[in-house]
């Protein structure tokens, strides 16, 4: 057993934890942050992603002993406000359809997040690269792709509402117009 | 956060047709979800699985006492610890009278039969202490002779997958036009025919690769069982798990929380569901098991693995005339919940939009040394849509004709629904013209089949070609009578009930199980707008078989045609049950009362009235009701459909060929699909692309191979290719909207529409960018490898797999002239 | 899954890294970036007795100018490696390839010294390593010693690191913009996540519409990286023209031994390594 010292969503934490432990299951283990889910064994899917000192990494394949001393942020630590208000990348997401089933999500918000810090105004083919870590079963990433650009507008200070960012927008008649974002 | 509540209060708009933002969302973008594997009960015990590492063979020697020793271990069971009392994994499909069923151990007792079946299993006080242990169990095994092509085995002496079995055929399934009475005599029509186009094709196997992990935690208390489990069907499973273990159906409650995902891959009673309920019954103490990745690409069932032999028959002018479909179906190792039905499934769908006159459908159901198929999103119709949406493609390029051209001559009018057609299915509605005008618009054909023209012309190493999938499919599965009539074992009804709480809150409790499709909001707008209820106000409750007592879950598009109707007519029984309660409110009779968003009214009072909200408040209080009526206004109700309903659509698909290397890169890709009535825009949508995204990737990019001593070599997701958004192309999608006459919603389905219907578009653009370089088949998946094979040396493009292991050890162009019939014009 | 135990030693000098891997006895693994490692622990296809993690080794870290070398320490993230600007300024190739590892979670951890320590001769680093004749500096109890970058390569997932040895460094000749070089990685997969099927490390420096040099890496071609060394010949000193380049790259696969695998045949390998080579090569050419 090896002691280390984090902080995770804004709150410290002492623990003893053997070498192989994977950051992922001390934080869904031992801290009971179950927020952040796994999804494979060989890195690929990125649904076990978080940030570590500020930059995303697949805790999947991080050691719990590795973080100590270290600063670790998960899809229960993004919104702020103790959580009342959600992060635009979340809000973007619910707003523009971006998960179905929701397994992948914390990780994909999470890479998103990290994508937009780097590059605030993404085009598509760049932020389609820029999730190429986190695989998705079930919205075929066309309403992610469009919530990460959404996000991207609100964050730069701009007013969302290019229509052709709407999902269903004109696809049917029974479509109606889209909420305006708040 | 949205301006829909405001618009609401000023007029009651229809909820039905608003893009209204999930319900589900908040839990799932905050990491507030009830995964399964989420679950820590005290003294939860963790199980691991040990797993063979062999495909065949005789286990004849197994140890497991040091394995006991190990620190933190409970129990180590084996196969002959539990072959009393496992019972065998259901079938509930026997697709003909003398189908033929193994049994199906949930742990292996003497022999294994295919790589990563149950061995032995460890229950420890901690996941880690449960995998280490697997490791000190000593175990020997007899190889035996391993069955992987299905070609090989269904041969005299081929070597037995079971040795207690005559063959390695399950079943041989037929459905013939001229025998039922729905059509004319196949082989006249060939005899008959100008043109007879034959082909092989390959549809091979997938994985359907949920991102959430099977798992499941089983609590006991007393001789009462609670298991949770990452399960589309909670109450199936229920049922089935009473009857396989034994475990009195009233004393096991089952629980599905949130899923993550399922396309068919969770829809079925798992062995390792059965091991944990045994293992919590013999313990006593709760217990949890949580596949890794590995062992979910390995052992959770497969899907599609079909070798098609397709016939068809035409005139010289483009009619066709006649459908033969000779189908040998890999079944795997054993045969699971509906393994043997996905084929029979197709059996109806071959024909697909067109007016064939005479049809006939066999189909060998095979066993092999693989793990089981079974349901994977469109179970059955997407083999047969791509069998017909490519050999129409073929007939066309026999004939000359433009392949649009062709199908337009053979599709069902608009005018001619309800149709009936050679499979004896009645279509309910459509317009496949429309669909395929708008679509063709969409994608700016005219001017793609200019660049085509151009890059022909210039010899340009990049190749652009167009394909077209005009299909159908049968969703809201199902009527229980043609259930009946199939051989399945339950029916296709679905329930709901309706609870009014005292503050005018609605609870709606459906037996339609979500794992991501988002009933939670759909069902709350269809319960809005009949009792004229906010959204708001309508809780849905799921998933729980004490909570939600009988249900039929999710799967075949079934949930809002099937699920949905049943919570409209619940609503409709509440509202006939608040009107006897209002006439005696307002001093009125009944015949006198309107029903208008949510409030009962007397014809010609304005201004008078009673909301059904405190409607529910009064029959709460009970002080005052009338006579001869119970004191609720809750309802519940069954609805089992007379119908299946038939989505199509038009899928286009515009591919790049890069013909120096073989790359195929989607350029464009647009779909008009044709749903019914939609409830919500955006789920329909999300929908679309997913299924579309599934397609496409069986397209270009999945396949699970075994190599030739039957170990999975695509057993992770480093080698079994799910596409990220880097590889997949933006979609253009729009509907057109028939309803269908079959339900009061008028909803067709859309769970599966866009992972049945692209498949072939794609393959079929890629073999229009480069048939004038002589390809007439590439093999799925389209790897770069295959394509520049079947460019620059024919053929179609050749295995991946060891030769003999997957069932393509013969190439299409061979097999398919080996069966041309005389009147084959090739 | 779950790695099987392991003991855990994390130096801060390479001292002590040295000091750690020599107690540790016979099964060591070092962790780099762990990228590779952890994944194959947690399949349990490794189970090491101790393992040494160097990501608190702060003196492997970083770009440094020695001359007309760059000296790029082993623990370099790829992610260091895409923002830093001597390597954006005169290392070129290793930024292009480096952008096209894996995805941006696993470039945050993973490192240069650690994909070349690692050998995989489908990752993407080897063959620009070896295209630009990078020097590795090895320590080891012994002290120093420095093995060039053709040498460094042994075998599939083997190089000349002995036991008790850890790559330090890597020391990469400046190949600038200025100078008239132009470069391109050419890499070819099914999905972006995919390991290359096979790719083209080129650097081509151009003098007055001649090639005065070229260097090709190859990668997934054999059991190590390669060089085109035939195509390389075949392009000194004739014109800068699709035509020269195209019939240079004809010759791109002498010498291959391409495996057959899942992804791909031999003999599609070698054509695959004339296509792309002539994409490299007309890329970095400017054509």
């Amino acid at each position: 057993m090896t002691q280390i010292n984090v902080r995770v969503d804004g709150a410290s934490y002492s623990d003893d934890v053997e070498p192989r432990t994977l950051l992922v299951h001390y934080l869904r283990e031992q801290l009971g942050k179950v927020g952040t889910v796994v999804g494979c064994d060989t890195s690929n899917c990125g649904a076990c992603t978080v940030h570590l000192d500020g930059q995303a990494v697949k805790s999947c394949t991080v050691l719990a002993v590795q973080a100590d001393g270290s600063e670790v942020t998960t899809i229960e630590g993004v919104a702020s406000g103790g959580g009342a208000t959600l992060h635009p990348v979340q809000r973007a997401f619910h707003e523009l359809h971006g998960l179905q089933c929701g397994f992948c999500t914390p990780g994909m918000i999470m890479a998103s997040i990290d994508l937009l810090k780097e590059n605030p105004d993404p085009t598509e083919t760049e932020v389609r690269e820029g999730i190429e870590g986190n695989l998705c079963r079930c919205t075929g990433y066309q309403n992610i792709v469009r919530a990460v650009q959404q996000a991207a507008a609100e964050m730069r200070g701009e007013a969302p509402g290019d229509p052709g960012a709407s999902p269903a927008a004109g696809d049917t008649a029974a479509a109606e117009p889209m909420a305006a974002q708040s | 956060m949205t301006v829909t509540e405001d618009a609401a209060a000023m007029a009651p708009a229809k909820e039905v047709g608003k893009a209204r933002r999930r319900k589900e969302d908040a839990r799932l973008i905050t990491g507030k979800t009830t995964w399964t594997d989420n679950m820590v009960l005290p003294g939860m015990l963790h199980m691991s699985v040990l797993r063979s590492p062999v495909a065949h063979a005789r286990i004849t020697q197994l140890d497991v006492s040091a394995a006991k020793e190990r620190p933190n271990v409970v129990a180590v069971l084996t196969g002959a610890d539990l072959a009393e009392e496992q019972g065998s994994i259901p079938c509930a499909w026997p697709v003909t009278p003398d189908m033929v069923n193994p049994g199906h151990p949930s742990i292996a007792v003497d022999q294994v039969n295919h790589v990563g079946e149950a061995v032995a299993i460890v229950i420890a006080r901690s996941r880690s202490a449960a995998a280490d242990a697997l490791e000190a169990i000593d175990i020997d095994y007899e190889s035996l002779p391993v069955v992987l092509d299905m070609e090989e085995a269904v041969k005299d002496g081929a070597p037995l997958v079971h040795d207690h079995l005559s063959s390695n055929t399950s079943y041989h399934f037929v459905f013939d036009s001229a025998e039922a009475g729905t059509g004319a005599s196949v082989d006249q029509a060939f005899d008959d025919a100008d043109v007879v186009v034959s082909r092989r094709f390959v549809n091979q196997r997938l994985i359907p690769a949920f991102m959430e992990p099977r798992s499941v935690v089983v609590q006991p208390q007393g001789d009462n069982f609670t298991l949770w489990s990452a399960t589309q069907i909670p109450h199936v499973l229920r049922v089935m798990l009473a009857m396989v273990t034994g475990v009195p159906e009233h004393k096991l409650r089952v629980i599905a929380p949130d899923v993550g995902g399922g396309f068919g891959g969770k829809l079925q009673v798992n062995p390792e569901e059965v091991l944990a309920l045994l293992v919590a019954r013999r313990l006593g103490k709760p217990v949890k098991w949580t596949e890794t990745r590995s062992e979910s690409l390995m052992t959770a069932h497969h899907g599609r693995d079909q070798v098609q032999f397709i016939d068809i028959a035409s005139d010289r002018e483009g009619n066709v005339r006649g459908l033969r479909c000779r189908i040998l179906a890999d079944m795997g190792a054993y045969l699971r919940l509906i393994t043997p039905g996905v084929p029979a499934l197709g059996a109806f769908m071959f024909n697909g939009i067109y007016k064939f006159p005479a049809y006939r459908f066999e189909c060998d159901g095979v066993f092999t040394n693989k793990v089981p198929t079974d349901a994977y999103r469109g179970a059955g119709r997407p083999e047969a849509t791509f069998a017909i949406e490519r050999i129409m493609d073929e007939l066309a390029v026999e004939l000359g004709m433009d392949p649009l051209e062709l199908r337009r001559k053979n599709w069902i009018q608009a005018e001619e629904f309800p149709f009936t057609t050679v499979c004896g299915m009645e279509y309910d509605s459509g317009d496949y013209e429309t669909a395929t005008q708008q679509a063709l618009e969409m994608i700016g054909y005219d001017e793609l089949r200019a660049e085509q023209q151009r890059r022909r012309e210039s010899g340009d190493p990049v190749q652009l070609g167009i394909g077209f999938s005009t299909f159908t499919e049968m969703c809201g599965l199902a009527p229980s009578r043609v259930l009946g009539s199939l051989s399945y074992g339950a029916g296709g009804w679905e329930a709901a009930s309706i609870r009014m709480l005292p503050t005018g809150k609605v609870e709606v409790v459906t037996g339609s199980t979500p794992h991501g499709q988002g009933h939670e909001t759909a069902w709350s707008q269809l319960v809005a707008d009949q009792l004229g209820v906010p959204f708001e106000d309508v809780e849905v409750l799921h998933g729980d078989t004490a909570v939600s007592p009988r249900g039929m879950d999710t799967y075949g598009s079934r949930s809002l045609v099937v699920g949905g109707t049943a919570v409209v007519k619940a609503a409709d029984k509440v509202i006939a049950k608040a009107r006897k309660v209002a006439a005696h409110m307002l001093e009125a009779d009944e015949d006198d009362l309107d029903f208008s968003a949510g409030k009962f009214s007397v014809k010609g009072t304005p201004g008078s009235g009673v909301g059904i909200q405190e409607i529910a408040l009064a029959v709460f209080a009970a002080h005052d009701y009338p006579e001869g009526i119970e004191p609720t206004i809750d309802a519940e109700a069954t609805f089992d459909p007379v119908n299946f309903s038939f989505p199509h659509g038009t899928h286009i698909c515009a591919m790049e060929v890069d013909t120096e290397t073989g790359f195929v890169k989607i350029r464009k890709y647009a779909s008009v699909d044709d749903v019914g009535t939609i409830v919500n825009p955006l789920i329909v949508e999300g929908q679309i692309h997913g299924g579309l995204a599934q397609g496409i990737a069986q397209a270009l990019y999945e396949e699970a191979i075994y190599d030739a001593e039957g170990n999975l070599t695509t057993g992770t997701f480093v080698d079994y290719l799910v596409p990220s958004a880097a590889d997949l192309p933006h979609f253009d999608t729009a509907n057109t909207v028939h309803p269908a006459p079959g339900n009061p919603i008028g909803a067709k389905g859309v769970g599966e529409a866009g992972c049945i219907a692209s498949t072939p578009a794609v393959v079929n653009a890629a073999l229009d960018a480069v048939r004038h370089l002589g390809v007439s088949d590439i093999r799925m998946p389209l790897t770069p490898e295959r394509v520049w094979r079947a460019i620059h040396g024919g053929g179609d493009g050749g295995d991946r797999a060891t030769a003999g292991t997957n069932a393509h050890s013969v190439s299409s162009s061979e097999a398919a002239t080996a069966s041309a019939t005389e009147g084959d014009q090739q | 899954m779950i790695p099987a135990a392991f003991a855990y030693s994390r130096p801060t000098t390479v001292e002590e890294a040295l000091q750690a891997i020599a107690d540790g006895g016979d099964d060591v693994k070092v962790l780099a970036g762990g990228q590779s490692l952890i994944p194959v622990m947690r399949l349990r296809l490794a189970a090491p007795e101790l393992v040494v993690d160097l990501t608190r080794v702060e003196e492997l870290r970083g770009v440094r100018e020695e001359g007309d070398q760059l000296v790029v320490g082993a623990m370099t993230t790829h992610a260091d490696v895409l923002s830093d600007p001597l390597l954006a300024q005169y290392a070129q190739l290793l930024v292009q390839a480096t952008e096209t590892v894996a995805d941006r979670q696993v470039r945050r951890r993973g490192t240069f010294g650690g994909a070349l320590a690692h050998a995989d001769p489908a990752g993407d680093l080897p063959a620009v390593a070896l295209a630009l004749d990078a020097e590795f500096v090895i320590a080891g109890p012994a002290g120093r010693r420095t093995v060039p970058a053709g040498e460094f390569f042994v075998d599939y997932l083997t190089t000349v690191l002995e036991e008790g040895e850890l790559l330090v460094e890597i020391r990469l000749p400046k190949i600038a913009a200025a100078d008239g070089w132009g470069v391109r990685y050419e890499k070819f997969n099914r999905v972006a996540q995919a390991w290359s099927i096979v790719a083209v490390a080129a650097a081509v420096r151009r003098e007055g519409g001649r090639i005065t040099e070229a260097r090709i890496g190859l990668t997934n071609m054999g059991p190590t990286p390669l060089r085109a060394s035939a195509t390389e010949a075949a392009l000194v000193g004739v014109d800068v023209s699709l035509e020269t380049v195209t019939a240079a790259a004809a010759q791109a696969a002498e010498g291959t031994s391409p495996s057959n695998d899942l992804n791909a045949q031999a003999d599609y390998r070698q054509h695959l390594a004339q296509v792309l080579t002539k994409r490299a090569l007309a890329a970095a050419a400017g054509l």
